[in-house]
């Protein structure tokens, strides 16, 4: 008999089970890097899974032009480190080539034109296969999302007409022009991810750990205060220290108060807290109830 | 160190799980304060008196809309003592097909009866399932005791009726527990209500039931993923069989069958990126290197035991079917078994079962959707396969149609 084994060695298992199949079984795959807490788990899961050799697939960011430079700065530090091959679909030139319009006024963000430019770059690489850092406990469509999420041809997904997925057993067949987004993550919780973090000592960009920030107050959130959002009448902004949870757009992520310095530090508030993640941090969840589900059957990530 | 248990929960609108699952976040401290603002909103526009947890679970917008459960979700929590992924299967149409899914890869398997209506068709239903299925434990949540007066004999009929079930279909290991998922009692908290009830509360079982699977006592079985070869300066010669054990353990020094080939060798190494593990059991993911130089490629089978699996062109299966169009004697499909898929042509359909009762109906000619049968495969190409009863992993499958790209069956490797 073998010893009890933890429950992050369990779900580690299962990542690196999933990125495999993914590698076998289809002919382009990528991999999805936002330079956030979940796709630096990927990275290690595809080290994992990969190594001695190189992933059998390239390292793909969809950069919005609003991300914070701390976080582009780690992400082209990181995959170098790591020596693998970074592509970078950028959502400014979507815009510039006329195949998104910017959007305008205080909220303005460029969440939604992410998708886009995601199925425009997964078109123009011929990709089959994405990995994403997705997971179920994030938000209430996604607990009913398949692992191998199957995308129709226009990157759509179709929560009604989902593969059923049975054992370990996944059915990643797809004709060409469609897709599958794959989850390795899935049934990792966030407090998991943070966890699996701190075991495997990864590096994460700055912004997760308590630094000293100007800010301003909105719907109940901070954001940084940055030449991306311009400001109402009444918003002032204030300096004060705060940490990101969750890596987005500098117009849609809030930042929490924190004076959490170190990463156990940061473990042990995650662990306290009475948020959500989606909760505490994004706004653009917030516009309607089914706000992730909608943006999910468009083809977000 | 917390491990990991998966359960699956099934049932119908009206039998409390989605209630149950919301008592289980909820007393258990999982729902935050966000998620809960939600709930008392929706409740609160709805006109509901009362906090109503099931909302916590409903997903999708038609689900909300319609007030029903459309599709297997899966939820997460945890407690001190371990980590929980529930399998959250809706009991409507798809009943089969969902519960099947869910049940795949569970542990342990809720069942729901209600306290006032004792054993019923979808009771029965549901104890098929986990039994088809080889789930290792099952437990029985006797609900809305609240409902009989906190009555011991209306909970002693349920058990008496459900072990009659159990008895007949096989099941080793089934746990009772009086609960009332509405008030909470039992569920997490001990009900002050039963004190006649000596058993664990539901949180309790679940945090303590043994879950040493069967498999780690198993022969080693360790399907190849993925043939790992660097090519480069620092690993010339470097060639790593990558994959996840799918029973038993491998350990540095055994000697090994390949299989469907026959050849043999000896493990030289067990990598991961951590370093050298003299030992791998199921269900880890490792890099097996072997002593000699041969061609082991995708779809091979290490193995090592006295009894190695039975390498076959023609298979005899259960199987669960999940297409809207019938399954009939010579349809073709792909059959995907561990890391080998081949084509399969229908042989014959030998049986449909009564669901409720597993009797066999040997007069079926075909399969309809959520029917689960037994049907004779023609394999286009070997597989090395195990009874499902002996290995949940290599005597499983799914059919594939090559037109749709759907799955359209469950199967399990009969003896």
């Amino acid at each position: 008999m073998s010893a009890p084994r933890s429950h992050l060695d369990s779900l580690e298992a299962e990542a690196v089970h999933i990125m495999r199949e993914v590698a076998a079984e289809l002919e382009r795959p990528v991999l999805l890097f936002s330079g956030g807490k979940d796709s630096i788990v990927l990275l290690r899961l595809a080290e994992k899974a990969f190594r001695p050799a190189g992933f059998p697939f390239p390292v793909m960011h969809i950069d919005t032009g609003h991300n914070f430079p701390e976080v582009i700065e780690f992400r082209d530090r990181r995959v170098a480190e790591i020596g693998e091959r970074l592509i970078v679909a950028s959502v400014q030139q979507s815009i510039d080539s006329g195949r998104v319009v910017e959007e305008t006024g205080p909220r303005a963000s460029r969440n939604r034109l992410q998708t886009t430019t995601l199925l425009d770059a997964i078109a123009e690489h011929r990709f089959d296969a994405a990995f994403g850092g997705a997971r179920r406990d994030e938000e209430r469509a996604r607990a009913k999302e398949r692992i191998f999420s199957f995308r129709d041809d226009f990157g759509q997904w179709d929560p009604r007409a989902q593969r059923p997925e049975l054992w370990s057993l996944y059915n990643g067949r797809v004709r060409r022009g469609e897709h599958v987004r794959v989850f390795p993550i899935s049934n990792w919780t966030e407090l998991d991810v943070w966890e699996y973090i701190e075991r495997e000592e990864l590096e994460i960009p700055s912004i997760y750990y308590a630094h000293e920030r100007e800010v301003f107050a909105r719907d109940g959130m901070l954001y940084a205060a940055s030449e991306f959002v311009s400001l109402a009448d009444d918003e002032r902004p204030f300096t004060t220290s705060v940490r990101y949870r969750t890596v987005g757009d500098m117009s849609c992520t809030g930042a929490v108060r924190s004076g959490a310095r170190t990463l156990t530090s940061v473990v042990t508030e995650i662990a306290a807290t009475t948020i959500t993640e989606r909760g505490e941090t994004r706004a653009d969840d917030r516009v309607s109830e089914a706000a992730m589900e909608d943006r999910k059957r468009e083809g977000y990530f | 160190m917390a491990e990991l248990l998966r359960f699956a929960t099934c049932g119908s609108v009206d039998d409390g799980k989605s209630t149950l699952i919301g008592r289980l976040l909820y007393d258990s401290k999982q729902i935050l304060a966000d998620q809960l603002q939600h709930v008392e909103d929706v409740s609160q526009r709805r006109g509901d008196g009362s906090l109503d947890l099931a909302l916590l679970t409903d997903g999708l917008r038609a689900e909300r809309e319609q007030g029903i459960t459309i599709d297997v979700a899966y939820r997460a929590f945890a407690t001190a003592r371990r980590r929980f992924i529930i399998a959250d299967c809706p009991g409507h149409e798809q009943y089969t097909r969902n519960m099947v899914t869910g049940s795949s890869t569970a542990d342990l398997s809720i069942v729901l009866i209600d306290a006032r209506n004792g054993v019923v068709a979808q009771s029965r239903r549901h104890a098929s399932i986990a039994s088809l299925l080889r789930i290792p434990h099952l437990v029985v949540c006797v609900n809305k005791m609240d409902l009989v007066d906190w009555d011991e004999s209306a909970f002693d009929a349920v058990v008496a009726q459900f072990a009659e079930v159990a008895q007949r279909l096989e099941i080793p290991d089934v746990t009772f527990i009086a609960i009332s998922a509405r008030l909470g009692d039992n569920v997490v908290e001990r009900s002050e209500r039963m004190p006649w009830y000596d058993g664990p509360t539901l949180l309790t079982h679940l945090e303590e039931v043994e879950i040493a699977s069967e498999q780690s006592l198993a022969p080693a079985r360790f399907p190849v993923q993925w043939v790992i070869r660097p090519q480069d300066a620092d690993h010339p010669d470097y060639r790593g069989y990558a994959g996840r054990v799918a029973g038993g353990s491998l350990a540095r020094g055994d000697d090994v069958v390949i299989l469907p080939s026959g050849r043999s060798s000896r493990v030289a190494g067990i990598d991961t990126l951590d370093g050298d593990l003299d030992r791998a059991s199921a269900p880890m993911s490792v890099t097996v290197l072997l002593e000699d130089d041969i061609d082991v490629a995708r779809g091979d089978m290490i193995v090592t035991g006295e009894e190695l699996p039975l390498v076959t062109s023609q298979l005899r299966a259960r199987i669960c079917w999940m297409a809207q169009s019938p399954l009939r004697v010579g349809d073709r499909y792909v059959i995907k078994h561990t890391t080998r898929s081949v084509r399969a042509v229908v042989d014959g359909v030998e049986d449909r079962l009564d669901i409720e009762t597993l009797r066999p109906d040997q007069s079926a000619e075909e399969l309809l959707l959520n029917d689960i049968g037994a049907v004779s495969l023609r394999l286009s190409g070997p597989l090395v396969v195990d009874p499902y009863s002996s290995n949940r992993e290599t005597g499983s499958f799914i059919l594939i149609d090559e037109s749709s790209n759907d799955t359209v069956a469950a199967g399990m490797i009969l003896g």
